[in-house]
């Protein structure tokens, strides 16, 4: 199969980017868009340009490396399906294809194709954890858990913190990717210490990296590849406003006579 | 309290709890609002007055004589007022921030997800804000002339204004913004405000289509009847006119 | 230098070996632990879990990984389970019996303390991951559900659907995230280790490349832990990551750490063959497929058939005719070397030729499609995906895959090399698994290690040592950092016309045909030839472009080839020094009639350690192998 592709190219974040075009033959029906993006680097590299760069690592859609939008889409805009799982025999032979890294602010481009997704560990730093020592700890199987509620927790955890909610949200909102890790321990009875104070400072966090905010497009849950769904986005509001309006700010505040 | 309205707002699910909010209250006046305006369906009440004039008159005399004539109506322009601008004001910085978040646009071509209203929310609702300015101009203090006008008589007013086509369409715009605003708006406020779950979300998402459509349809109808003749020329019948 | 073998494995009954030990350690008192600064390279769930515990102590760490985020590391790919001694459900499991399943497992070549101690920790895994809300499948009523795995008689392994790697490594980054909040963990992403550096003979930090800006700089530590993972990327086509590699323990085999059974690697008999040569990996997919599916090959070369048309009686149902007992569900290393035996033969199918059906046509038959359908749901969805075919129509495809790495650097019972000062933990230890890895128990050695084992035994080297004593402006570091600067450059000096991505992948089918499922002596010698023309045409013929001083994939890529390219030696030369067959270590010289691997216990009973001399060939070494609580017996699966 032959392709004609637009590919961003930017050498630093301190240069313009701009997209470039490359033409390219011979790819068997079976190879993924990665493969494709390989090929084309060995070829640049064999003629001493410098290849592509884009970020990949397991190449089997668990780890969340990948992130390219294709066309537009994040990830290609197929159902649940990471940037390393497009196969090129999804394309017609001839097809033009756009490629470029994820656009949001608080993701800068690295080089060409490769952003910076720092910020979603800043948020989970911020208290996306069960603050707990290694160490002996309770049997497990003192805390039953109903298997639904475990395994929409599971749902939630699913998260491979791909960005690609980011990059497909028109206001670039990082919602999806934090409301998963605040409902994924919001909903296990391990979470419950640290429920609101994590949802706070996980939000909080979210905001000053500077992601835009929600107004429930939904396109989120259509890019992401885990198919996590926008219910934890309510889930997220629910313990926020929560936290924000019924939680006390001091708990141990003192009543006085008045 | 401050501290604790400052720890609400301070982050962008607060701000856009707030925008629920005051959503909700803007959208049951305009279903208030939208059930008086039908009144100019009932023709004449006893006293010879047009319905639709005398519930006017009704609203400024609403809770007396507990309470001072016209409290109650000022006090829900108060609120109403306060709910308006705060909408506004919250949006506005939420859009800018969303603006910021995203520099640069993709060049490829995208297949959203999203909707012809939730895209337009920010188009339909600067759309309504420029209309309830106009409208108020042009309703309430009669600044605005589209055919004579005279404070009190709102059915006289209605007539006259949409004989004229510009009129009317101005308002069947607004009223297609409105509808489009809240076929997202109603959608979207139980998502804003956590009251979401999958379980509900079909209901949610009917109860926003009834709740856009019945506003869109009843709105409509007044100044469509009036435009097609289907409303007839106000009576001579001189209305009471209080001081408002 | 030579090297210390003493595994220091404590006295007393094997039970008590683990709890006399920490009796008898040296500790770091808490005040002082934050003045001691351990580097962590890794931040998979050995290095995660080992970063996370030994801040949490108290002590300084500071944490690497080469990917963007430190939830990225190659764990996250574990799809089966988790194996724990927890004896749930009543069928007579115990920590002894999880030690002894591993031994056997691993065919005798692993230590016997080590493996107990790991039986032992296992079940405070479990309760570790649940306390950090790792969502482990829970029964009807609440309780933790188990299932079995890998041929084991008993029901110990703990899941989170097909991703239990990512949960259990979302829970060791969950903890580690909590301590680079609280500021007792640096971590360093996009940052690779090119160099160990040691001076008076003990580890003292390393030698980074900031992936971003280029950058070659120091780090200073009194202590460095190694959680680099495995190398079976050595293979190129394997079911591990791309960025997977062996750079680290093999520049601190460089310097001095002894590197043990790197012969030993594990494959895995159903991944999705290969099919073009622009392919970059291989997928796994789950073993249970051969509960249902029957595996066979045309018994024509020449076939042209379509697999549904070709009639029964062409078709060659080898491994139900081999093995009449177990069938399709023989053991992992034996299903996967009948697979290369029968397409080495010429029957394989596929664009390559190396792939055998594994075909699902009987059991909808007999069960019906929709019960093979629910079955297989989400495994039959991945495989279309990426084959464009559907498994209920045409038969799978699938063939054997590189995927786990038993060898790696030696260490004593403490986890520390030969090098003082250094530790290696999870994959990149040679480890509890000797010649081969049980299923699920490899998640379980990670965090046994991260969890439990490390942040205690470390103290007793602190201890003893005063702390900070050199710190980057050492002549060591200035040394090792201009040694780093220099290959870099190097590299880049390369103007062949090769991409190292192409070496990388001539050098991978090299190390199948010779040192992969089978091995044996003339392919063996062959490859010790041939690799080292290999890695003269990588430093004559390749090219890498770009330059020092920027985020560079290329430079990386060619780094990591270059360290393979030396690496693939020592693995040849140790499979060539075993002249026995064990665990996945499959010498065809060495074989019963029956074709099953035949170990030599009177000769080979050690775990080889090779060290490094410089020029000169290495050296090995022997640590041998005693078993007192178990006997030494053969693997039998025919009866
Ligand atoms: C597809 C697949 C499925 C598996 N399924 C199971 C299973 O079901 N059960 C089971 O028990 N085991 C399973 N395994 C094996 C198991 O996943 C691994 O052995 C284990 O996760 C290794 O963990 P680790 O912490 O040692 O290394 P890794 O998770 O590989 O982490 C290595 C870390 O080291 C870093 N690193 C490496 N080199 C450098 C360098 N030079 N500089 C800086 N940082 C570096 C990396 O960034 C990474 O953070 C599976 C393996 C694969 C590939
Ligand atoms: C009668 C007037 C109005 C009504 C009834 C109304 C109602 C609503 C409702 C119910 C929402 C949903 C809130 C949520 O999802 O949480 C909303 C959101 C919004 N409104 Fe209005 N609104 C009105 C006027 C305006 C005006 C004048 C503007 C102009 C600036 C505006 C702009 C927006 C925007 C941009 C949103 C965000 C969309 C979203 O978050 O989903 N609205 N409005
Ligand atoms: C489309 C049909 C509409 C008609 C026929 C209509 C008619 C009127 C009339 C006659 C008044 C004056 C009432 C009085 O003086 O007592 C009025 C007031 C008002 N209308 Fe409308 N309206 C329409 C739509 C809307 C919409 C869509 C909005 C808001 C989004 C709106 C907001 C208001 C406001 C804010 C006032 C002033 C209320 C007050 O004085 O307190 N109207 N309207
Ligand atoms: S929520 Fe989905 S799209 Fe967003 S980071 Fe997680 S997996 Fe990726
Ligand atoms: S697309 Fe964006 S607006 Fe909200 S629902 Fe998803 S984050
Ligand atoms: S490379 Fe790991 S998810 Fe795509």
């Amino acid at each position: 199969m032959r392709f004609t592709l637009h590919i961003w190219r930017q050498e630093s974040p301190a240069y313009e980017g701009r997209m470039a075009r490359y033409e390219i033959d011979k790819i068997d029906p079976g190879t993924s868009l990665l493969e494709m993006l390989d090929t084309l680097n060995e070829q640049l590299i064999a003629k001493g340009e410098e290849p592509v760069a884009f970020d990949s690592d397991c190449r089997e859609g668990v780890c969340g490396t990948c992130s390219l939008v294709i066309n537009g889409n994040a990830h290609g805009g197929f159902t649940e399906t990471t940037t390393c799982q497009v196969y090129m025999r999804q394309f017609k032979d001839g097809d033009e294809i756009y490629i470029e890294p994820w656009r949001a602010n608080p993701f800068p481009v690295v080089r060409d194709l490769v952003v910076d997704r720092t910020a979603f560990d800043r948020i989970m730093q911020a208290g996306g954890y069960v603050s707990v020592h290694s160490g002996p700890k309770p049997d497990p199987n003192s805390i039953p858990i109903e298997p639904d509620v475990a395994g929409e927790a599971l749902d939630a955890a699913t998260c491979i913190g791909c960005g690609a909610c980011v990059a497909a949200c028109p206001n670039a909102a990082a919602m999806l990717y934090t409301a998963a890790k605040v409902s994924h321990l919001g909903l296990l009875p391990q979470g419950q210490p640290e429920r609101y104070t994590r949802v706070r400072s996980m939000v909080e966090q979210m905001d000053n990296e500077g992601f835009g905010g929600c107004t429930n497009f939904g396109e989120c849950e259509e890019a992401c590849p885990k198919g996590i769904s926008i219910k934890f986005i309510g889930q997220m509001n629910r313990d926020y406003l929560r936290a924000t309006v019924c939680e006390p700010i001091e708990r141990s505040g003192k009543m006085e006579a008045q | 309290m401050m501290q604790r309205v400052r720890r609400f707002y301070e982050n962008t699910p607060g701000q856009k709890a707030v925008v629920a909010v005051t959503g909700i209250i803007l959208f049951g006046f305009v279903l208030s609002h939208m059930a008086g305006n039908l009144k100019s369906f009932l023709g004449f009440e006893v006293d010879g007055r047009h319905a639709i004039d005398h519930y006017a008159e009704g609203l400024r005399t609403l809770g007396e004589p507990l309470l001072p004539h016209g409290l109650v109506l000022w006090g829900s322009r108060a609120v109403l007022f306060c709910a308006f601008v705060l909408h506004i004001v919250t949006v506005i910085r939420l859009t800018k921030r969303n603006r910021r978040a995203r520099a640069l646009p993709y060049v490829g071509q995208r297949e959203p997800a999203t909707n012809l209203a939730s895209r337009s929310m920010l188009a339909t609702g600067i759309f309504l804000a420029g209309f309830v300015v106009f409208h108020v101009l042009h309703f309430t203090t009669g600044t605005i002339r589209m055919g004579s006008f005279e404070h009190g008589k709102v059915y006289a007013n209605l007539y006259h204004s949409f004989q004229g086509g510009l009129a009317a369409f101005l308002y069947l715009l607004a009223t297609a913004a409105l509808g489009l605003h809240l076929f997202h708006g109603v959608w979207s406020l139980f998502q804003t405000l956590g009251l979401d779950h999958p379980d509900r979300n079909a209901t949610l998402r009917k109860f926003a289509i009834g709740a856009a459509v019945l506003i869109a349809v009843g709105f409509v109808a007044v100044p469509l009847l009036f435009f097609v003749g289907a409303l007839g020329e106000p009576t001579g019948a001189a209305a009471h006119v209080k001081d408002w | 230098m030579a090297i210390d073998l003493n595994a220091r494995i404590p006295h007393g009954p094997l039970a008590d070996k683990w709890n006399n030990h920490i009796d008898s350690l040296r500790l770091v008192g808490p005040r002082n632990r934050p003045l001691y600064r351990v580097i962590v390279v890794g931040s998979g769930l050995a290095g995660a879990s080992a970063a996370a515990s030994m801040a949490a102590m108290g002590y300084h760490v500071d944490c690497f990984c080469f990917q963007d985020s430190p939830r990225r590391a190659h764990s996250i790919a574990a799809q089966g389970g988790i194996n724990a001694a927890k004896g749930y459900r009543n069928d007579g499991d115990s920590a002894f019996r999880l030690f002894q399943d591993t031994i056997k497992g691993g065919d005798f070549r692993a230590r016997e303390a080590n493996v107990y101690r790991l039986a032992q920790l296992s079940a405070g895994i479990i309760d570790q991951a649940v306390s950090q809300g790792v969502p482990f499948a829970r029964e009807y009523g609440g309780m933790l559900a188990n299932r079995s795995f890998g041929g084991v008689l008993v029901e110990r392994t703990f899941y989170c659907r097909g991703e239990t790697g990512q949960q259990l490594l979302l829970g060791a980054n969950s903890a580690l995230a909590e301590q680079i909040h609280r500021g007792r963990v640096n971590m360093y992403t996009r940052t690779e280790m090119l160099d160990l550096v040691v001076a008076e003979g003990r580890a003292r930090g390393i030698v980074v490349r900031d992936l971003v800006t280029g950058e070659i700089r120091s780090h200073a530590a009194d202590a460095v832990v190694l959680a680099t993972g495995g190398y079976s990327t050595v293979f190129y086509l394997s079911t591990n990551a791309r960025g997977c590699n062996v750079t680290a323990t093999w520049r601190a085999y460089k310097r001095g750490a002894a590197f043990a059974n790197p012969c030993f690697t594990q494959i895995h008999p159903t991944a999705i063959p290969a099919s073009g040569d622009q392919q970059s990996k291989l997928t796994l997919m789950s073993e249970s497929l051969r509960n249902d599916g029957r595996i066979w090959v045309p018994k024509n070369k020449d076939e042209t058939r379509s697999a549904p048309d070709i009639p029964e009686e062409d078709r060659y149902y080898y491994l139900e005719e081999r093995y009449p007992r177990f069938g399709n569900l023989v053991p992992r290393d034996v299903a996967a070397r009948n697979a290369k035996d029968v397409c080495d033969a010429g029957l394989g199918v596929g664009a390559s030729g190396y792939g055998v059906y594994l075909d699902f046509r009987d059991a909808i038959k007999q069960e019906g499609l929709e019960t093979i359908e629910g079955r297989y749901d989400n495994l039959f969805e991945m495989y279309e995906r990426i084959t464009g075919e559907n498994p209920l129509k045409t038969p799978m495809q699938i063939y054997p895959a590189p995927h786990y790495t038993m060898g790696g650097l030696w260490v004593d019972y403490n986890l520390m090399t030969t090098v003082p000062g250094l530790y290696a933990i999870g994959e990149a230890n040679f480890s509890d698994h000797g010649a081969n890895r049980l299923g699920a128990s490899s998640l379980m050695q990670c965090l046994a290690d991260g969890y439990f084992i490390l942040p205690v035994t470390i103290g007793d080297y602190l201890s003893r040592h005063p702390r900070g004593e050199i710190d980057t402006s050492h002549a060591s570091f200035k040394a090792t950092e201009s040694e780093v600067n220099e290959r870099v450059h190097k590299l880049l000096s390369l103007r062949g016309n090769r991409p190292s991505t192409a070496i990388h992948r001539e050098l991978g089918a090299l190390m199948t045909d010779s040192c992969g499922i089978s091995r044996n002596k003339k392919g063996l010698a062959g490859a010790l030839k041939s690799i080292p023309k290999l890695r003269e045409e990588f430093w004559k013929n390749a090219r890498v472009t770009g330059s020092a001083a920027s985020f560079n994939m290329d430079l990386e890529y060619a780094g990591r080839v270059a360290d393979y390219l030396e690496f693939a030696e020592l693995m040849c030369r140790d499979a060539q020094k075993r002249e026995e067959s064990c665990g996945c270590h499959f010498r065809e010289e060495y074989q019963t009639d029956d074709g099953e691997a035949l170990r030599n216990d009177n000769e080979f009973t050690y775990s080889s350690v090779w060290e490094h001399r410089g020029e000169r060939a290495p050296k090995l070494h022997k640590e041998n192998l005693s078993f007192e609580s178990i006997e030494l017996a053969q693997r039998n699966y025919k009866t």
